[in-house]
C-alpha cells in the first residue's frame, strides 16, 4: 500500500504553504522531506498525519490509529517517566498493557535502564529515542516523523535511524523530515522542498544525473553568482556543460535547482 | 602565526574527566572544524578557549596571550542559540553589542532591515547573528553550528561569508554534528571521550574505517537478518552499510538467513568514522585514524 499526496496545495488565509506537491511514501521504506527553514516540511507532515486539511488536491492515509506522528522536539510528558509515557500511549491505543513491545522497544533503544527517569530528564538524544518509540508503539502502518534527529549528536543519531530502519523493514511506510541533506542519503526517496515547491525529487543515488548543465571545481569561479564555496575551492554551475564536469552529489544538485528557480537569499 | 593555541588542555569534573590533554590551534586565516558525539568534551573545550572555564591543566593561548577580558574583545562568538535579541530589530542588536566593544554598529545584512528578529525567517537570522558576531573585527570566530536548520543554498552563502572572514586573516573554529558543515572546513578535529582521536581533512579522519555494503534486492529481509544477530545496520537508500563489521560475519549472518546479497566493504562515511569513534569512547579507545592522539 502506497500513502501520500497528489496536486496538494495548502493555503493559511492569502498564505500558500504548499503548492503543486505529488509525494508517494510506500510501505516498508524511508521517504525524505528535506528543507530549510520555511520551506513547508512541517505543513506536508501535518498533512500526512491527517491534521491540516488539503486545500486542493488528493491526500491517501491510513486509518488514524494505524498512523503514528511525532512533531518536532516532542519526547513524551516531560513530567511522566519513560516507562509511564509507553504505558499511557499503550492504553490510549488499546494496547494490552504488558505488550511485549513496550520491552523490545526499551532493549532496542537502550532506554530499558532509564524506565523510571523522567522524560524531561533525559539527554536530547534519549528523549528522541523516547519520541520515536511512543511513535512507533502501536505497530503504525505510517509513521510520520517531523526533523526527528535535528539538534542530535551522529552517534545518538545513527541509533535513531537504525530505530526507523527497523520499521521500515517490517513493513512500516515511515516519512522523514529533515534540514540537512547528507541525512536524505539514507532515504529511498527524497523531496527537496523549497517555499512551498517541489525543488528536487527522486531517489538519492539518481537525482543527480537530473543536473541541468555540469558542475566544476575552481579555484576562481568566472560567475560569482553560480558560485558556491565547497571547503577552500569553489565550485560552479555551468548551464551550457563543461568537458571538465566533477560528479555532483545531492548538495550540488539541490544548489543548482535553487540558482535555477531564482532562490537566492530566501530560507 | 596560531591565533589559538590550545596545549595538553584537561578539564575535570570531580572523577570526571571532561576534555583530556587536548592540543589543538587554528592558525590566521584557517576554518577548523570540531567534531564529536555528545559528551565528547566540544562544550566543555570551547568553554575553556572562551575563558569561561579555567582548565584543571595544560594551557590557552590566544593571541599569544592567556585569555583575558583584552582577549576577549577580539573573539566573535556565535552559539547555537545565536545570542539574538528577539524583540529587538536588527538595528538594535548591532547597536547593542557595538556598544559592548566600543566599536560603531554595522548595517543590518540583506533581508533584515524592517522588523523584529523574532518574525525573521531562520536564514536572515542567521546572517544577522553573523554581523553582530563580526562587527568589532574579531581575530578569532567561534561558530556553534553556525548554518543549522537553513535551506542548502542559504547554507553555502553563509559559508561565503565566513570564508571572507578567514581569507581576510581571522581564525576560525566551528563545532558541528553535521557533515554538510564539516566538509566545509580546511581542517578536522575529532573528538571522543574527551580527547583528540583524529585531525585532518575529512579523508584523514575516515582514514583505514571501511564499512560493509550489502547490495540486495531484499534490504528489508537483510537488514532484520543483521540486525537479528545483532550488527549495527544502516540503510542507505536500499543498500544496508554496517561500519566496522566484518565481511564474512556479515555474509554468513545472510547465508544463514537464506538472503541473497553481494557483499562489498567501501571507505566508511565521516559519519560513520564519528560513529566508530564514539562507541569506542573511552580510557583506551582505539583511534579511528589520522593522526591518532597527539601530533
Amino acid at each position: 500500500m502506497t500513502w501520500g499526496v497528489a496536486g496538494l496545495a495548502v493555503w493559511f488565509g492569502a498564505r500558500c504553504a504548499l503548492e503543486g506537491i505529488d509525494l508517494e511514501v510506500p510501505e516498508g521504506q524511508i521517504t525524505a522531506v528535506v528543507g530549510g527553514d520555511g520551506a513547508g516540511k512541517s505543513t506536508l507532515l501535518r498533512v500526512m498525519a491527517g491534521l491540516v486539511p488539503p486545500s486542493r488536491g488528493a491526500v491517501r492515509l491510513p486509518d488514524r490509529r494505524q498512523l503514528g506522528y511525532l512533531p518536532t522536539r516532542a519526547g513524551g510528558f516531560g513530567d511522566l517517566t519513560v516507562e509511564e509515557n509507553l504505558e499511557f500511549v499503550a492504553s490510549a491505543a488499546r494496547l494490552h498493557r504488558s505488550t511485549p513491545r513496550v520491552d523490545e522497544l526499551l532493549q532496542r533503544t537502550g532506554l530499558a535502564s532509564f524506565r523510571r527517569r523522567l522524560a524531561r530528564d533525559l539527554s536530547g538524544g534519549m528523549r528522541q529515542k523516547l519520541g520515536v518509540s511512543l511513535a512507533l508503539l502501536p505497530s503504525p502502518r505510517l509513521l510520520v516523523l517531523d526533523e526527528p534527529t535535528t539538534g542530535i549528536d551522529p552517534v545518538s543519531r545513527s541509533d535513531l535511524w537504525r530505530l526507523i530502519a527497523a520499521a521500515a523493514a517490517q513493513g512500516t511506510a515511515v516519512l522523514a523530515s529533515s534540514a540537512y541533506l547528507d541525512e536524505a542519503e539514507r532515504a529511498a526517496w527524497v523531496l527537496v522542498l523549497h517555499e512551498g515547491r517541489t525543488l528536487v525529487a527522486g531517489p538519492p543515488a539518481e537525482v543527480t544525473g537530473t543536473l541541468p548543465g555540469a558542475v566544476v571545481e575552481v579555484d576562481a569561479p568566472a560567475d560569482p553568482a553560480r558560485a558556491w564555496r565547497r571547503g577552500s575551492r569553489w565550485r560552479e554551475w555551468r548551464p551550457e556543460g563543461d568537458p571538465a564536469a566533477v560528479a555532483p552529489g545531492l548538495e550540488d544538485v539541490v544548489i543548482v535547482a535553487s540558482l535555477a528557480a531564482g532562490a537566492e537569499g530566501a530560507g | 602565526m596560531s591565533l589559538l593555541e590550545a596545549r595538553s588542555l584537561t578539564r575535570r569534573f570531580g572523577s570526571f574527566t571532561a576534555v583530556d590533554g587536548v592540543d589543538l590551534t587554528v592558525d590566521g586565516g584557517e576554518i577548523v572544524g570540531v567534531l564529536g558525539a555528545n559528551g565528547a568534551g566540544k562544550t566543555t573545550l570551547m568553554r575553556m578557549i572562551l575563558g569561561l572555564l579555567r582548565p584543571s591543566s595544560g594551557t590557552v593561548l590566544l593571541f599569544g596571550r592567556p585569555p583575558s577580558r583584552g582577549t576577549r574583545r577580539s573573539i566573535g562568538y556565535v552559539p547555537q542559540g545565536m545570542g539574538l535579541y528577539r524583540d529587538l530589530t536588527a538595528a538594535e542588536n548591532l547597536a547593542f553589542a557595538a556598544a559592548a566593544f566600543g566599536v560603531p554598529a554595522g548595517p543590518p545584512p540583506p533581508g533584515t532591515e524592517t522588523g523584529l528578529v523574532g518574525r525573521m525567517p531562520l536564514g536572515p537570522q542567521r546572517r544577522l547573528a553573523f554581523a553582530v558576531a563580526r562587527q568589532h573585527h574579531p581575530r578569532l570566530l567561534v561558530l556553534d553550528e553556525p548554518t543549522s536548520g537553513v535551506a542548502p543554498l542559504t547554507r553555502v552563502r553563509l559559508w561565503d561569508q565566513i570564508r571572507e572572514q578567514a581569507a581576510a586573516g581571522a581564525a576560525i573554529l566551528v563545532t558541528t554534528h553535521y557533515m554538510d558543515e564539516a566538509r566545509q572546513a580546511d581542517r578536522l578535529v575529532l573528538l571522543a571521550g574527551g580527547r583528540v582521536v583524529g585531525e585532518g581533512r575529512e579523508q584523514d579522519i575516515v582514514g583505514e574505517a571501511t564499512a560493509v555494503v550489502v547490495h540486495t534486492g531484499d534490504w528489508s529481509g537483510a537488514f532484520a537478518a543483521l540486525e537479528a544477530a545483532g550488527l549495527a545496520a544502516s540503510l542507505a537508500g536500499r543498500e544496508v552499510r554496517l561500519p566496522g563489521a566484518g565481511p564474512d560475519e556479515v555474509r554468513r549472518t545472510l547465508a544463514a538467513a537464506g538472503v541473497a546479497a553481494d557483499i562489498t566493504s567501501a571507505p566508511a562515511t565521516l559519519e560513520e568514522a564519528m560513529v566508530l569513534a564514539g562507541a569506542g569512547a573511552g580510557p583506551g579507545a582505539a583511534a579511528v585514524g589520522g593522526v591518532p592522539g597527539a601530533r
